[in-house]
Order: C-alpha cells, then structure tokens, then sequence
C-alpha cells in the first residue's frame, strides 16, 4: 500500500512553479517508497533537484550522463543481486533521454530483462536547453527548433510509440500514467516496481515554461490531453493493453487552445486543415484504445 | 606457478583473482579475448560475478558507474573505438571517483579503420581522471591489475584506472606467466570497501551537479588525488614486491640509464625491444639507456628529472600523435625537463601497428645524437 503521507522529494528544489515533472517526481517516490534507488538522466529534474551542495532526494539517487540510465541501473541491479540487496531500482527520466538519446541503452537493458522500472515524465521537448524538439514532440508543436513560421506549422511529425517499442521487448508492465491522476499513476507506479523485469512507464507532464500557460494551470491541461483522447492512459501486461481510462472525449481545440506552442493554428488566422489532423490523431488514440465512452441517445 | 599463457587469458586469470562482483562486456578486437575468457569462467562457476553483456561500450562503462556506485567491485575492457564511445562516461566515473578498473588493449584510432596497436586511444584520454598503467609484457600487465584495484579503491584516491598493454603484441602473444594464487592475491587485495555507496539505510546523492561556486574545487581535489595517489602507488607497488618478488613501487624504471649519453623514453611493449638494442649498443661502445614509464597518469615528472639529470639528449618514442603538436609522451617529458637544458627530441613510431625493430631503435639513437628528430619515423618515401 502506498503511503501518501510519505514525502521523499523534498520541497525547496528549483522547479519552475507549476511544473509537471517536480510532481511527477513526488508522486512517484511515494508511490515507490523508501527502499527505492532513483536514477536520473541529465535534464530538467536532475537540475532543479540537486546543485551542489542541495538535493532534494530523500532516497539515494545517482545521476551519471543523458543517455546511459539504463545502463547504470543495469550495473546498480547486478551489484544489489550480487550483494543480497532488496531495494527496488527506478529510472527517472526525461522524453529526450528516453525517445532519443538513451534508445540504444533503454533497447539493451530491457532486452537484457534486468529488474528495473524505468519512468519517463514526458513534458514532450527538450526543455532544460530551451524547448526543443525531441521524438516526443507532438504533431504541430511549435518549439524553438521546429518553430512555427511562414512556411511552417512546427513540429512536422507524430509523437513516436515508445510503449509500443518496448513492449516489443518483451517488458512485462507497460503503463502511461498523467499527473493529473495522482491515484492512478502512484497505483501503476506499484505496480510496475513490484513486477520483475524491466516495466516502463510514461507520464504525461505538462510545462508549463515550454508549452506557454500559466502555472496554476497545469492539471487542467493535463486533464485535456485525456479528455481529448491526445493523451490516451492505458496499462499493458505482456504486451496486451489491459486497461484503459475512458473518457467522453472533447475536440482537441480545447486542449490546442491553452497552450502557446498551438498558438499559431488559430491566430493570426485559424488553420482548419492542420486542426483536422491532429484530432484525426486523437480519434485514432480513440478507436486503437477504444476510450469513448458512448453516452445514451436522448 | 609459471605458467606460459596468453596475455588476454592471464589479464583475465588476474581480474578472476581479484574477485569483481559486477563485470560487463562488450567485443571489440584485440580485447574480446579477456571478455571471452571471463564469461567461459562464469559459466563454469570459477568466478561468482553478474556478468552483462550490454548494447555497446558506453552501456559497458555506465553498468561499472551504476555497480560500483551501488558499492560493488566492477571490471571492464576495451580498446580504442570502444574507448572512444566510452569518452563521456570516463570523466563521469572519476568525477564521481569511482574506483572502476578497465583493461586497454592499446590500438590506433580511426579513420582509417586500424585494428594494430599504438597507444593513440587510451593516451587521448589522459585528461580523463584516470589512473593510467602501460605494461611492458605479459607479466606486468597481469601484475598491474592487482595494483591498479589496490590504489583506486584507495579511500584516499577514489579515482578509476587503466591498465595498458599493447593489442596484439601482448595481448595474443603466448609468454610465460608467474600467475599469483587466490590466496596472495587475498592477501594483498583486501575486499572492496566503498568510501559511500547508494543504500536505501543510508541516502545519498551522487552526480549532482555544480554550480561555479564549487566546480573548480570539484577538478582541484580530483586533479591532488591523482598526484597524491603516487604515494600509494610507490606504498603498494613495495608491499606488492616485498610478497611476491616483483617491486612496482616505481613508476618509471631506468635500464642501463647510470651512465647513458642518450635516453631512450618508452612505454609498453617497445620497452623490451628498446633493452634489446640498448644491450647491441652497449657491444658497439654506444652509451644509451632506457627509461621506461609504468605509470603515465600520475605523471612521473619529478622521478623522470631526476633519472635523466645527467644524460647529453633525449629520444621520447611516441606510439600516438598530439596532431598538430608533438607526441604526448614528448611533450610531457619535455615539461618533466624545463630548464635543465638538456635536448629532448620526439619520434612518433609503430602507429597503427608498424613493426618497430632493434635496427629503428638504433637508427633514432643515431638520429638523436645527429640533433635530428621531432619527426614520424620510418614514414613510406612517396608521402615524403
């Protein structure tokens, strides 16, 4: 049982406020508990939790480079296996360390079937550099190396399946999580540490910096991606979708409307076509993970 | 017990006496064979280690960064690219002073693509933090392990370590072993005992980052414990002699160098050719001697002032190239020698695996006393 009086990311840290990832962070160690080793990729949550001489972990963390994560906790669960400890191991680690840069160590790790739970907070853009594009971007984003211009609508291509890719490995526990459903996300968070093998999880976490709304804003618009079907939650066991939050979806303009980087399909003038793709997008999300709930005909 | 063994299997014999718990893996020519030869003893239970075999060389290091990290002793090895793709993470594992030992079977870097010895790869990462040892034959390169693990774990190094030895050369070459028994080695090499470790009893963070506050001092105390380590090195590399026979307490060693007009300067496997020539000369009235560096990183610098004090000239023998500048032996032997005057020349030599024979030892002694150097020796006429 999770013990939700239990704070083992301590207040104090650098995060912007509002900040998706900082929550996800406290979310998931409670839900992880004490006898937890984090490992953090470069990014975001490493920075704004731990300048020297400050850190924000009451759990033993380490941080090695971008794209290694997985290949350090690979080498923490042989040593703890080798050494007759029980501590359970969790990567924690931004979409650019995960979609990108860490793929050839995220493939291996989880090929190789160690006993890990690996965490990405997703907030879908490199935005410890200032807001660029990673293989996580969505489809029309605009950031700061797929800006939105003349000639284009920013970021020109889907958000890449990264559950999908590594339930092709074989992981045992797959789930997308939202910050916007603490319950949900500490639950699967249980669930995935107490599965052995390599389990994944990918949390939707707003920024508010990066995607341009207020702070006080941020479980809104991560609600909105649910409610809109851009952001489905689901749970996969051996590779077969288990389990998925239905929603009666919104149109997607809802969720377009509060963010700055979508900005530019309604002002200065509104672009129907490109607002037409990205909710054929969510009513693909809709029919692959059949979300909508069919409310009854008056 | 001497036996006659291959050096890759004798640097694997030694890493299995030295008892790692977290080992990983990954092939690259002419290391493979020491990987090889640790899996076969996993598999036939004479070594008790997890054994990964990761996705590439950069996986290999960060498993070590994790398992030593968690507190456990931790062995890889590589070469060259593999080094190279391993570049990011060797500072990483000694800014976070991890004691990790890694074996170098030195080759040349590319392109071109070149599977023959020089010592480009692992001198293009003296900047690193890492302890680095450059053995002469087979018998050192196994001995060096057993030192190496000895001084980065100790409390008051915390630094990882190379040991070098030259691909191919040594490390497929058959040459007689005096392997040490389980038992010396537990002698002289006590358990790992992390000076901290991640352990849930007990939280820490490690790898936090820094501010300009405190970077500099970060560098500073890793940069005094690699010169303070020469200490532990000459304490260790005693007590090594004092048990078995073989006295490593000096990172440099002279041959024949008392009375040498012309120094030879070298390190690795041309050692043993150079004595060679040395010895030819000697015949011939000629007054060279060697002076061999163990230990690369600490830099002898004041041990090499010392035993060349007296010679007339200096011929550094450079299996790499600083492109652009000298060979990166040269040009530290050089700063070794500031203001003694005496003449310091360079010869890069043997790269990418280029046979080096008594007769090119002999002709750069011949050069070096004609004031001739600074210069790639024995380059093909039509590039000239």
């Amino acid at each position: 049982m999770v013990d939700k009086t239990l704070e083992l990311f301590d207040c104090g840290h650098r995060a912007c406020g509002g900040c998706g990832a900082a929550l996800a962070a406290r979310l998931i160690t409670k839900a992880a508990g004490t006898e937890t080793i984090v490992v953090s990729s470069t990014g975001c949550m490493e920075v704004f939790s731990t300048p020297y001489p400050e850190t924000a972990w009451k759990v033993p963390w380490i941080h090695s480079l971008f794209e290694n994560t997985s290949a350090v906790a690979s080498g923490i669960e042989a040593a703890l296996k080798k050494q007759g400890r029980k501590e359970k191991i969790v990567v924690l680690a931004g979409d650019g360390a995960t979609f990108d840069i860490g793929m050839i160590c995220i493939s291996g790790a989880f090929e190789r079937g160690h006993d890990f739970t690996y965490i990405c907070y997703d907030n879908e853009a490199y935005m410890n550099t200032g807001i660029q594009r990673s293989g996580a971007t969505p489809y029309d984003a605009s950031t700061t190396t797929s800006p939105a211009g003349k000639c284009s609508f920013g970021n020109k291509r889907p958000k890449k399946d990264m559950p999908q890719i590594l339930a092709a490995h074989g992981a045992p526990y797959i789930a997308t999580a939202s910050i916007a459903y603490p319950a949900d996300l500490m639950k699967k968070v249980e669930m995935a540490i107490n599965t052995k093998g390599p389990c994944y999880i990918q949390v939707h976490a707003p920024c508010c910096t990066g995607w341009g709304f207020e702070g006080e804003k941020t479980i809104a618009v991560a609600k909105l991606a649910i409610e809109t079907g851009l952001w489905v939650n689901y749970e996969m066991v051996e590779g077969k979708v288990v389990k998925v939050k239905k929603v009666v979806r919104k149109p997607v303009e809802e969720y377009l409307k509060t963010q700055k980087r979508f900005r530019h399909l309604f002002k200065p003038t509104r672009q129907d076509a490109e607002i037409a793709a990205i909710q054929a997008i969510a009513d693909r999300n809709a029919e692959k993970y059949a979300i909508d709930i069919k409310l009854k005909k008056e | 017990m001497m036996e006659i063994t291959e050096g890759s299997h004798a640097v694997a014999e030694a890493i299995r006496l030295c008892r790692p718990q977290v080992i990983s893996a990954y092939p690259i020519t002419p290391q493979t064979h020491i990987v090889e030869a640790l899996a076969e003893m996993v598999a036939n239970c004479q070594l008790d280690a997890e054994y990964l075999t990761v996705d590439n060389e950069l996986s290999a290091l960060s498993a070590c960064v994790g398992a030593s990290a968690a507190g456990s002793r931790t062995y890889s090895a590589t070469t060259s690219q593999g080094l190279a793709l391993m570049f990011e993470v060797c500072f990483n594992a000694s800014g976070m002073r991890l004691p990790i030992v890694m074996s170098i079977a030195n080759r040349a870097m590319g392109a071109p693509l070149s599977i023959w010895n020089d010592q480009q790869d692992s001198i293009s990462l003296r900047d690193s933090g890492w302890l680095q040892f450059y053995a002469e034959d087979n018998q050192e390169a196994t001995d060096l392990h057993f030192l190496a693990y000895r001084v980065a774990e100790d409390h008051s190094v915390l630094l990882p370590a190379f040991v070098c030895f030259d691909g191919f050369i040594l490390s497929h070459t058959y040459e007689p072993i005096d392997m040490l028994s389980q038992e010396d080695v537990d002698r002289f090499l006590p358990p790992f005992s992390p000076y901290e470790r991640l352990d849930a009893a007990d939280p820490i963070s490690f790898g936090m980052y820094a501010t300009p506050d405190y970077y500099l001092e970060f560098r500073y105390e890793m940069d005094r414990a690699l010169k303070e380590s020469k200490a532990i090195i000459q304490k260790r590399g005693n007590e090594f002699g004092q048990m078995f026979g073989r006295d490593y307490s000096a990172m440099v060693e002279g041959y024949r160098l008392e009375d040498a007009e012309t120094a030879i300067v070298a390190m690795g496997s041309i050692c043993g050719t150079t004595k060679d020539a040395i010895d030819e000369m000697r015949d011939e009235g000629k007054k060279a001697g060697l002076l061999k560096i163990r230990v690369f990183r600490p830099f002898p610098d004041e041990e090499i002032a010392k035993l060349l004090s007296h010679v007339q000239r200096v011929a550094v023998l450079d299996k790499n190239i600083s492109l652009g500048a000298k060979g990166a032996v040269a040009l530290e032997v050089k700063d070794a020698l500031y203001g003694s005057g005496i003449p310091v020349k360079d010869y890069i030599i043997g790269l990418g695996g280029r046979d080096v024979r008594k007769k090119d030892i002999k002709a750069i002694v011949a050069l070096a006393e004609k004031g001739q150097g600074d210069m790639f020796y024995g380059l093909r006429r039509e590039v000239l």
